[in-house]
């Protein structure tokens, strides 16, 4: 990745036109052309430094539900317990994080009901009571990543 | 909700990415069967009304060298929350900052912010100067370090084939921003 590079994430983490030639419009702020900013996206997709190029969405407004939970873990049980929890395809992310509360999951369902199942069949399977945390209000972040 | 079939189709048609081709919005358009007009009508219509939050790259922190971060969390009196969320949602190095409920007496906290750095170090600066900056010293705050990614499913919003209902699947690209 060269300086370049991070101009273009550091652009388009800011959102994309949506128009019939973006790439194009894009590349003349930058000062190159449509074919190079296609070309580094590839590189930049393909090496893994972006993961994506696209939406992020709004996950309620597509009518799933979504949510983050904690479990506090005895350091003994924290291998079975992370092996039950993630066994839930509903179980997207999950991080051991540095707290009595140590085990921090991300849930996304179908449906907005099947959320406080799946938490209900966690504490049941795991033994462990779920603190759930879901979003109550979002606070604009720019969501820029300067490099 | 609300979405109609042919949104949901536009959707699931790029929740993997947009095409890396001149005209991207073309290429979508004739997957499911729209105009370029239409398509990219469509797409600000979902924009506008904040089906699609953003449209832009989304980046790997940790292959960026962005090694360390760290889920901050304040208790914040619920009268100061709306202002100080704000407040903290505008400095340059949170990446996500969302109010969630209390677990008292467990859990007393109402804010949540992600922070990202190089390593550790410059996390825990980073809030210290968050701090500074956003007036907070006198608010009680943890900092809970990552220690483990034991999980983490790509970027899957709809399962559906087009047609079906929408199912959401989202798998945010950081936790915090559930």
């Amino acid at each position: 990745m060269d300086t370049r590079d991070a101009t273009i994430i550091n652009q388009l983490q800011g959102g994309f036109p949506i128009t019939e030639r973006p790439y194009a419009e894009v590349a003349k702020t930058l000062e190159i052309t449509e074919k190079e900013l296609i070309e580094r996206l590839e590189n930049l997709l393909a090496e893994g430094l972006l993961s994506r190029f696209g939406p992020m969405y709004h996950a309620e407004r597509l009518g799933g539900g979504l949510t983050l939970a904690a479990l506090h873990v005895p350091d003994e049980g924290f291998d079975r317990v992370a092996e039950q929890v993630n066994h839930f395809p509903e179980v997207a992310h999950n991080y051991q994080r540095e707290h009595h509360l140590n085990m921090w999951f991300v849930l996304a369902t179908e449906t907005a009901e099947r959320i406080d199942e799946v938490l209900t069949e966690i504490e049941q399977k795991t033994g462990c009571r779920v603190y759930n945390v879901p979003k109550i209000e979002e606070f604009f972040v720019g969501l820029r990543f300067e490099l | 909700m609300g979405l109609t079939a042919r949104d949901q189709q536009l959707v699931a048609a790029i929740q993997g990415g947009l095409p890396l081709v001149s005209r991207p919005f073309a290429e979508i358009g004739a997957r499911i069967g729209l105009s370029e007009n239409e398509t990219i009508e469509r797409i600000q219509a979902l924009l506008a009304d904040g089906t699609i939050k953003r449209l832009g790259v989304v980046v790997r922190h940790h292959e960026l060298g962005y090694r360390a971060n760290a889920m901050t969390v304040w208790n914040i009196p619920d009268d100061q929350v709306d202002e100080l969320g704000r407040r903290i949602g505008g400095v340059n190095f949170v990446t996500l900052c969302y109010r969630r409920p209390r677990h008292l007496p467990d859990w007393p906290y109402n804010l949540f912010s992600m922070i990202h750095g190089q390593n550790r170090a410059a996390v825990l600066h980073n809030i210290e100067h968050l701090i500074e900056r956003c007036g907070l010293k006198a608010i009680q705050h943890e900092v809970l370090f990552s220690r483990q990614r034991f999980k983490q499913c790509g970027a899957h919003y709809i399962d559906a084939p087009p047609h079906q209902p929408v199912v959401a699947r989202m798998h945010s690209p950081s936790e915090g921003q559930a």
